[in-house]
């Protein structure tokens, strides 16, 4: 069984002009010590889905199971328990920690709200923790303004991993950090999942992190799937043009690589009025007549391959020289 | 893990650098510091200190009970070195009277403060957290009161009322708290989007947790701004009130004091100066130290 199931999720914003369809139906799995990367643009609704897992946002329809038990509805009550085995990595290390609270505060409360240890106890697990994630453990007694980006995300992570999860959404854990300092924060994370088993859910617009990173790799467009491959095949072979388009976004250390013609343009559809059919025509080298009218389900290609496309098979593209693995 | 990263080092423990706190940051403890560095708050407060001092102190300055007559009547300040402020038209000192009138002003401010403080903070911030019908009733109601000028609800209340200086702080209060309530709702509802407030949902944290623990204490720096002022304004209202005579008859109030010297402005026009003087001061110490501390709290807001 998956650690994490979701089936065909709705969720979105009501505004202005209508309802803002952040999550238009989407469904994946996680396993259990499997690292899933969610790529896309800013505003295609990764972030939205990462908080609606957590029932951070509310979703107006589909199921969120964890370990088999269904959550989308669970009240506050009987969501407390589950709500230890998954947690959240903010993308901004400076918002996410309360600035009036010191780090021990930080972790403590977490634990005292869920009832763990007697306070000698919890103050045990908090050094323990700090350190874990990198940290003298004098860093307890201090505010988060005393500390660097890099290491108030490393409190961040201290504060995700202290109650033992075991899934953490990482939502561009590293994209408001310097280059030196993501490469750190992502060997940390790697680091814990090997020692402590952990899951992640990997959101990133850089597919370069995703994909020093993922396992596996959903490719998210205006709400929905639209990619869906194991790490090596979406890479050799992307099938979207819109999947295509990202790698070939991703900056290449040989600038003379051909590019494709007609590489993505233009800005992300309004979520509000999504298009009729492919939510990808307007921007796509590839679109026709048909995809005007009929949008392309999500189905499989190969094994383990997914893709909503009409033109996924056979292969449009010519397998683009693997590239050398990014140094980051 | 089906990738391994082979050119990155084992994730380092980075030693702990003390460098520079943001400059914008205030720690509690350097909270007092950037007062005293602020010259108008630190006028402000020295002003406002002064009066705390003069309330506190009045009844072992002044022993004697300030409506008593103890002297000759109408004694110009400096006339007599026993009142150094002069006396009135029935021999009561004048200068006691400022000092005991200063204790009925502050308290009234201080408690009606309070007060509006209470009530509008736990209104915005049910409000601005809850959102939805909670919040659009609550709305009304901070509408619904912000109509009521403040004078008039504390005029009807005290006149119903007997006129003590609890019931009137009381009804300078529940007159003042839709600016506190407006206030608190508006930084609530931007609030509760933060990423840390998200993370203490995701902790599981109750409501009153994040309402109170986590949302509240970053929420904190206008309404401290705003209450100072609320404070002036309560002044100002109790020696209004005072002066209408619809003020507490057992106490001397600066408002009273001028009520009474009113009718001897052309002869002794120091019986309404001094108590006037003396709200005028209040109301102003207790701007700029709101104002200092607008600076020293909001710096983003410190004119360029």
């Amino acid at each position: 069984m998956p650690l994490l199931s979701v089936e065909s999720l709705h969720s979105g914003y009501a505004s202005g002009h209508g309802i803002l369809r952040a999550v238009d139906g989407v469904s994946f799995h996680i396993d259990k010590g499997e690292t899933l990367g969610l790529v896309g643009e800013s505003g295609c609704g990764k972030s939205t889905l990462g908080k609606a897992l957590l029932r951070l946002v509310p979703s107006s329809q589909g199921t969120i199971r964890l370990d088999g038990t269904d959550i989308t509805r669970l009240s506050r009550r009987a969501l407390r328990p589950h709500r230890r085995r998954m947690q959240m990595v903010f993308q901004d290390p400076f918002g996410s920690l309360n600035p009036r609270q010191t780090v021990h505060s930080l972790l403590d409360t977490a634990l005292k709200v869920h009832g763990l240890g007697d306070r000698d106890e919890r103050r045990r697990l908090a050094a323990e923790i700090v350190q874990r994630v990198g940290l003298p453990a004098s860093s307890l007694t201090r505010f988060p303004h005393e500390f660097s980006g890099g290491q108030r995300q490393r409190i961040g992570i201290a504060r995700a991993l202290v109650l033992q999860p075991e899934l953490i959404v990482c939502d561009e854990p590293v994209s408001a950090l310097d280059v030196s300092i993501q490469a750190q924060i992502l060997n940390l994370l790697v680091d814990l999942k090997c020692d402590l088993g952990l899951s992640y859910l990997f959101i990133s617009h850089d597919l370069s992190v995703v994909r020093y990173f993922a396992d596996r790799v959903l490719v998210m467009y205006l709400g929905r799937i639209v990619e869906s491959a194991d790490h090596a095949s979406l890479w050799r072979a992307p099938r979207h043009p819109y999947t295509r388009a990202l790698i070939e976004a991703v900056p290449s250390t040989a600038p003379e690589r051909r590019r494709i013609a007609g590489a993505i343009a233009g800005d992300l559809p309004s979520a509000v009025q999504v298009p009729a059919g492919c939510r990808f025509r307007s921007r796509c080298p590839l679109a026709d007549e048909r995809c005007a009218h009929q949008e392309p389900a999500l189905r499989q290609v190969a094994a383990g391959h997914a893709v909503a496309c009409h033109f996924a098979e056979p292969a449009p593209f010519q397998n683009i020289e693997p590239q050398p693995r990014k140094t980051l | 893990m089906s990738v391994s990263p082979p050119t990155l080092s084992p994730a380092p423990s980075i030693a702990m650098s003390t460098g520079e706190p943001e400059a914008n940051h205030l720690s509690r403890r350097r909270l007092p510091r950037a007062i005293l560095r602020n010259p108008t708050a630190l006028a402000g407060l020295l002003i406002l200190l002064t009066f705390v001092a003069l309330a506190v102190f009045a009844g072992v300055l002044y022993p004697q009970d300030p409506l008593d007559m103890v002297g000759a009547p109408l004694l110009w300040p400096g006339q007599d070195p026993e009142f150094l402020l002069g006396t009135d038209s029935m021999g009561r000192d004048v200068a006691a009277g400022l000092a005991h009138g200063a204790r009925a002003s502050l308290l009234v401010g201080a408690i009606s403060a309070v007060i509006g403080l209470f009530i509008g903070t736990l209104v915005g911030a049910i409000g601005g957290y809850f959102g939805g019908v909670v919040d659009d009733l609550l709305v009304r109601l901070t509408e619904f009161f912000q109509t009521i000028p403040t004078m008039l609800l504390a005029i009807v209340i005290v006149a119903i009322a007997e006129p003590s200086i609890g019931m009137i702080s009381l009804a300078i209060g529940v007159g003042s708290w839709p600016t506190i309530a407006r206030l608190t709702r508006a930084q609530f509802r931007s609030l509760r989007e933060a990423d840390f407030v998200m993370a203490a949902r995701s902790l599981g944290y109750g409501d009153a947790r994040i309402i109170f623990r986590e949302i509240l204490p970053n929420a904190l720096a206008p309404i401290i701004v705003t209450a100072s002022v609320m404070v002036a304004s309560a002044v100002l209202t109790e020696s209004a009130l005072s002066f209408l005579g619809m003020g507490d008859p057992n106490v001397v109030s600066w408002g009273n004091m001028i009520a009474n010297g009113r009718e001897l402005l052309r002869t002794a026009w120091y019986l309404t100066a001094l108590p006037g003087g003396a709200i005028s001061l209040a109301v102003l110490s207790l701007n700029l130290v709101g104002d200092g501390l607008n600076d020293v709290l909001n710096p983003r807001q410190r004119g360029e």
